[in-house]
């Protein structure tokens, strides 16, 4: 007995000490990169740090000053916002279809969706920019809201698809036989219920846009988005102006994946609620 | 007024047929029960007549009124399913409501339809509720409130009382049958449970393989069989099967005892009794006793006769035990008998 007593406990420290190791493996660097943009230049570069924010705005100050950083951060939230709307309208009627009906190629259809994450973006970028270029729409947010839509639409089948499944067609059915339509049924029943799950998977395709730097650096010059504009000029910019444009960029996709993270999970299949 | 008749109605799923021509007619207020082992096409029938599913061939009347081509909405039904689907996101006055809206009734009349149909099912308490907050029972009764709130021609129940402990389930059944009565619907009720098919219905329809293998009032199913399927599927236990061999003309051999029956062309065919119309007595059968299960009021007992299993149920003062040899005579005018060949009653 005691044998197994102790076995249990150091398989609990092993347990306890993986879940500290991962949080800090993540919360580290974020709790590093707030601290640093919110002191003063002189205190980022200073050593011993200090682990209590000064609540210096000065960096942050600057860098919402800094020419072009307003317009890039429009153009990112345009492009995020289109490839929003484009995932949800193309993704969601293609989840419900994989899940309400049999048709022939259902199988293969659902591993082309996945296959089309498995071509690294690196390997299409000069053939996309070069189509792009041809057809006019190289530059532009709308372009660039096209390859992100690429980017989300896997991830919006998957999330719909899951979400429709969820729901028991007998919902559906007695709907049809109370006095609705397949559309009815669809916005007063099936709607109101995913509702919170199609609103998620959109914030999720907004961050997968928000994040999404090389197409963003390859096809575009002066629309660039948030991201690439970063990229370029963050390069050669003093250490706290790097802190402060990391924090501009991942606290909003934090956030929102923060509050969508119930719904991710669904689309794997766990539960958790 | 609503008959409902169904005309050579076939389903086939790809090579699979799961009706085949089925012919039917229900009477205006009627209680029709489809009764059947899973997958024997009780639900599809149901279905096609509900219009979620459409038949391979066949039609469909309600009222003299054609409808299998109408959308469910068009046909006047309603229906209750087996999960109850009762809408998550709505409250229980707004569920039952659900229909009436849809038909775009006064605010008024939706309101008195709720209330009478709630007050009908005795859920006035849960009107405000989510199907969240509500037990198994309790969303049964709003899914048969909220069909009966439309105040359909005909009514449709696929397994309603299924997902229901025994208790509940032998309440629901008495209430049901109450409340449809004086609803005067006409209705079709889809189960695998003899004891509810037999309790409720009107009119029952055994179901095997995708036709109708009897259809007839309850009593009538189960004193006069049709077919031996019938006989073997209905009660519990269910009827006792002996080979009989031919005597003389009208009379059979049956293990060792001879019995006056029907004037057939075949030389053996069945005997069939059930298992509480035989007796302990000096002459008749003779049967080992394998088992005996004492049941309160009666005892089953679980027999060998000539090597084919034989039930009695016989009264619970008998002092049987497993081993002894008794003697056991059928009531004669409970005697059935079965074709060999086509599995058919003989008269």
């Amino acid at each position: 007995m005691a044998a197994t007593h102790q076995t249990r406990a150091s398989g609990r420290f092993v347990y306890v000490s993986g879940v500290v190791l991962l949080c800090a493996w993540v919360l580290v660097p974020l709790y590093f990169l707030l601290i640093n943009t919110l002191s003063s230049p002189e205190a980022v570069n200073a050593f011993p740090k200090s682990f209590i924010p000064e609540f210096d705005l000065g960096s942050l100050t600057f860098f919402a000053n800094f020419s072009g950083m307003l317009s890039a951060l429009k153009n990112s939230i345009f492009v995020a916002a289109i490839t929003m709307v484009l995932s949800i309208t193309l993704g969601a009627p293609a989840g419900y279809a994989l899940s309400r009906f049999e048709f022939r190629g259902k199988e293969t259809f659902r591993f082309l969706i996945l296959l089309t994450r498995a071509f690294p973006l690196p390997l299409l970028a000069l053939p996309l920019a070069v189509m792009f270029i041809r057809t006019g729409i190289d530059d532009t947010i709308f372009g660039l809201a096209l390859i992100h839509t690429t980017l989300a639409l896997p991830f919006a089948v998957l999330i719909t698809f899951s979400l429709f499944s969820g729901i028991p067609m007998e919902l559906e059915e007695a709907a049809w036989t109370l006095g609705c339509t397949r559309l009815t049924a669809f916005t007063k029943v099936v709607l109101p219920l995913v509702l919170p799950g199609i609103t998620a998977s959109a914030i999720f395709a907004f961050v997968i846009s928000w994040n999404e730097v090389f197409a963003a650096a390859v096809l575009t010059i002066e629309n660039r988005t948030l991201t690439a504009f970063l990229l370029q000029n963050l390069d050669t910019s003093p250490l706290h102006l790097k802190f402060a444009g990391g924090f501009i960029l991942v606290v909003p996709a934090l956030v929102f994946i923060f509050a969508v993270r119930k719904y991710l999970f669904a689309m794997w299949g766990i539960a958790n609620r | 007024m609503a008959e409902i008749e169904i005309k050579n109605i076939a389903k086939s799923f790809g090579d699979y047929q799961a009706l085949h021509n089925i012919n039917m007619t229900i009477q205006d207020q009627e209680f029709m029960v489809l009764l059947g082992a899973s997958g024997c096409g009780k639900s599809t029938l149901l279905r096609i007549i509900a219009g979620l599913e459409t038949a391979t061939s066949g039609e469909v009347w309600i009222g003299g009124r054609r409808i299998d081509h109408l959308s469910p909405k068009d046909r006047g039904i309603a229906m209750v399913f087996q999960n109850y689907a009762v809408f998550p996101h709505l409250t229980v006055f707004e569920n039952i409501g659900f229909g009436l809206r849809m038909q775009k009734l006064p605010n008024a009349e939706v309101e008195r339809r709720v209330y009478r149909t709630a007050e009908l099912m005795h859920i006035e308490q849960l009107l405000k509720r989510y199907s969240g907050e509500l037990s198994g029972g309790q969303r049964q009764r709003v899914a048969v409130a909220r069909a009966l709130a439309m105040e359909p021609d005909v009514i449709l129940m696929d397994e309603p009382l299924s997902n229901l402990d025994a208790l509940l389930r032998m309440e629901m059944r008495a209430e049901l049958k109450g409340v449809l009565a004086e609803s005067k619907t006409t209705a079709i009720y889809v189960t695998h449970d003899q004891v509810e098919a037999m309790s409720m219905a009107d009119r029952i329809s055994v179901m095997h393989q995708g036709r109708i293998a009897q259809n007839a009032s309850p009593v009538e199913v189960y004193r006069n069989p049709s077919e031996k399927f019938v006989a073997g599927f209905i009660g519990n236990p269910p009827m006792n099967f002996l080979p009989a061999v031919v005597a003389s003309t009208g009379h059979w051999s049956v293990a060792g005892c001879e019995f006056a029956g029907p004037d057939a062309q075949a030389t053996t065919i069945d005997f069939a009794i059930r298992p509480e119309d035989v007796s302990p007595s000096e002459a008749g059968i003779s049967a080992v006793v394998r088992v005996v299960e004492p049941l309160g009021a009666h005892l089953l007992v679980t027999c060998d006769v000539d090597g084919h299993l034989f039930r009695a149920v016989l009264d619970s003062d008998l002092a049987i035990r497993a081993g002894d040899t008794i003697t056991l005579a059928p009531q004669l005018d409970r005697i059935r008998w079965f074709d060999q060949t086509t599995t058919q009653a003989i008269c």
